[in-house]
């Protein structure tokens, strides 16, 4: 193959995108970071205090409470939407479902609604007087039941969680679904020879077929539940108390709130830190699986 | 019908009633919001569920000229169609460098740039908010698709490199022995066999924009100004018990999206599940 000579012009053809990645995004991260080892009220000139925004956040209940919630909520974005979309799939395994297509353009829907819209129906849905949720418990007779769900200081984090749930699961099952039919039969028909049942199939081929859909399942759904914010501030804003407090909405009511500008920029390079580690992790963790299968 | 088959189908029945069970479970938020949109403060109370006596449209008309829905949905447009347009463009063109030409620094450059999709807003809000202000760009539609370009070419340069690193080289080759200078090749040859790519590209990057929420928040406090998603959450804020009337809101606000959602839904479906996580 010959070498194929190195091509300056090809700078040319970055630099307008990456003129504007860098002025805008690019620079404004670097600037977080320097923001963050300063006290700084956004008017008056800032004051360089080392790190001591990390270490107040280190002892910041309010922080440890809202980074708590973040954590809650991998239960409701991730492992509930996860577990449930592999369940389906299995049921979906190996069938001729008609009407896949119509099936997949419903189940999808929630993720490409805007969240401003998807916590205005959920709200409502969750209102104590005219919610749709609580009108039915009154009908069926389970009146004991209805209670001003994001209001209630127990219940309104899993109610929120719930609406996260409700977004992932019809993603997490059109992910696998496709992922499904990429495994070749054959596989299942090796397996049945060896013996294996309807579970040791599933562990045993389907599993590690979805090792790819699964792992974009991971990222795409752990990032959700850390960096959660337009969801909280439309249905609860972080209330009752800081029941629903999550980092993001902390971070803004920081930085724009009160004007603790360097403490923000504090939270924000946590929050992106956890967040690349995480991304990093779950990739690593799957080409190691890719490798292992092949 | 053969027996076979017959027990088959009848197999095959739990599987549909749960699918659609699911179906309807995903669905019927939206279609509650839709129906309620047409009723008023007292039919909402006892008529919750089912279809409106009347199809009012009141409160639409309501939204789009009291609350100012034709204010944030003009600028919904002015923020999206330049955003869409210019980073496709940049997109095709960076990821026909990354993917075809050899230069010092390629890779690092292209890491640089997939970090910006990784990261999550929150990364540089605070800086921009202050680089804005001091730009004297606060409360202008500048302040929303600048940055939203520059987000939207990270993605785009990861998307498009890959379609772009995938064209056959013979191709490639033929327009080479025709003499085709990189531009020439780019938009004669390669532009064609990327457009299905390029049109995931253009949906994903409209949806992306036009549900951001974080940005409209932080930099746009003039009201008129607002996009669709923010003067959504400012109007539930306000009017909490005007159900209706907010639902009518909501509905102006998810339109667009379940119209070229419908239009574009392959192309959705495909580009949100290809693992690309947006930030």
């Amino acid at each position: 193959m010959p070498t194929r000579k190195v091509d300056v012009q090809a700078y040319l053809y970055i630099l307008p995108a990456l003129a504007f990645y860098a002025v805008f995004i690019l620079w404004p991260i670097l600037q977080t970071f320097w923001y963050s080892f300063h006290d700084w009220d956004g008017i008056t000139l800032p004051t360089f205090t080392g790190l001591s925004n990390y270490l107040e956040l280190a002892g910041d209940e309010t922080f440890l409470a809202a980074i708590r919630n973040n954590l809650f909520f991998i239960l409701f974005y991730t492992v509930l939407p996860i577990a449930f979309a592999l369940l389906l799939t299995t049921l979906l395994t190996r069938r001729k479902i008609r009407g896949l297509t119509f099936f997949r353009a419903g189940l999808f829907l929630p993720q490409v609604m805007a969240m401003v819209v998807v916590g205005v129906a959920w709200r409502w849905i969750y209102h104590p007087l005219s919610g749709p949720l609580n009108q039915l418990l009154r009908a069926v007779g389970l009146e004991a039941w209805a209670r001003p769900w994001l209001g209630d200081f127990d219940l309104a984090l899993p109610a929120v969680g719930l609406i996260a749930t409700w977004v992932q699961y019809g993603f997490c099952m059109v992910l696998f679904i496709a992922g499904v039919q990429h495994i070749e039969e054959g596989l299942y028909y090796a397996a049945r020879i060896d013996g294996a049942g309807e579970l040791q199939q599933f562990r045993h081929v389907t599993l590690p077929g979805q090792t790819g859909q699964i792992g974009v399942a991971l990222v795409t759904t752990l990032i959700a539940a850390l960096r959660i914010f337009d969801l909280v501030y439309v249905t609860t804003r972080g209330g009752p108390g800081t029941q629903t407090l999550v980092s993001a909405l902390y971070l803004y009511r920081n930085a724009f709130g009160i004007n603790r500008v360097g403490y923000g920029a504090a939270i924000a390079v946590v929050l992106t830190i956890l967040i690349l580690l995480i991304s990093y992790a779950v990739l690593r963790f799957q080409s190691r699986q890719e490798r292992m299968v092949q | 019908m053969p027996p076979l088959l017959r027990r088959r189908t009848l197999a095959n029945i739990p599987v549909y009633v749960l699918l659609i069970l699911f179906l309807v479970l995903a669905v019927i938020p939206f279609v509650l919001i839709f129906l309620a949109a047409f009723k008023d403060g007292t039919e909402i109370a006892h008529n919750t569920f089912g279809l409106p006596q009347t199809w009012n449209w009141f409160n639409f008309v309501e939204a789009w000229n009291q609350a100012h829905f034709n204010a944030y949905f003009r600028s919904s447009l002015i923020v999206v169609v330049p955003v869409v347009v210019v980073s496709t463009l940049l997109s095709v063109m960076t990821g026909y460098a990354f993917g075809r030409m050899r230069f010092p620094l390629s890779s690092l450059i292209f890491y640089i740039f997939l970090l910006g999709f990784m990261v999550p807003q929150e990364a540089y809000i605070i800086p921009l908010y202050y680089n804005m202000r001091k730009l004297g760009l606060l409360d202008s539609y500048w302040a929303l698709i600048l940055p939203q370009i520059g987000m939207s070419v990270c993605f785009g340069t990861f998307w498009m490199r890959g379609f772009f690193a995938n064209i056959p080289r013979d191709l490639v080759d033929a327009a080479r022995v025709d003499g085709a200078s990189n531009w020439n090749a780019l938009w004669r040859v390669m532009f064609p066999l990327v457009r299905p790519a390029i049109l995931t590209l253009v949906v994903l990057v409209f949806i992306w924009t036009w549900n951001d929420f974080l940005l409209a928040l932080v930099l746009i406090t003039k009201d008129t100004l607002r996009t669709l998603p923010l003067g959504l959450a400012f109007f539930q804020g306000r009017y909490t018990t005007d159900i209706p009337l907010t639902s009518a809101g909501a509905t102006i606000v998810a339109l667009p999206t379940i119209l070229i959602y419908i239009l574009f839904q392959r192309q959705f479906i495909r580009g949100m599940t290809s693992g690309a996580v947006h930030g």
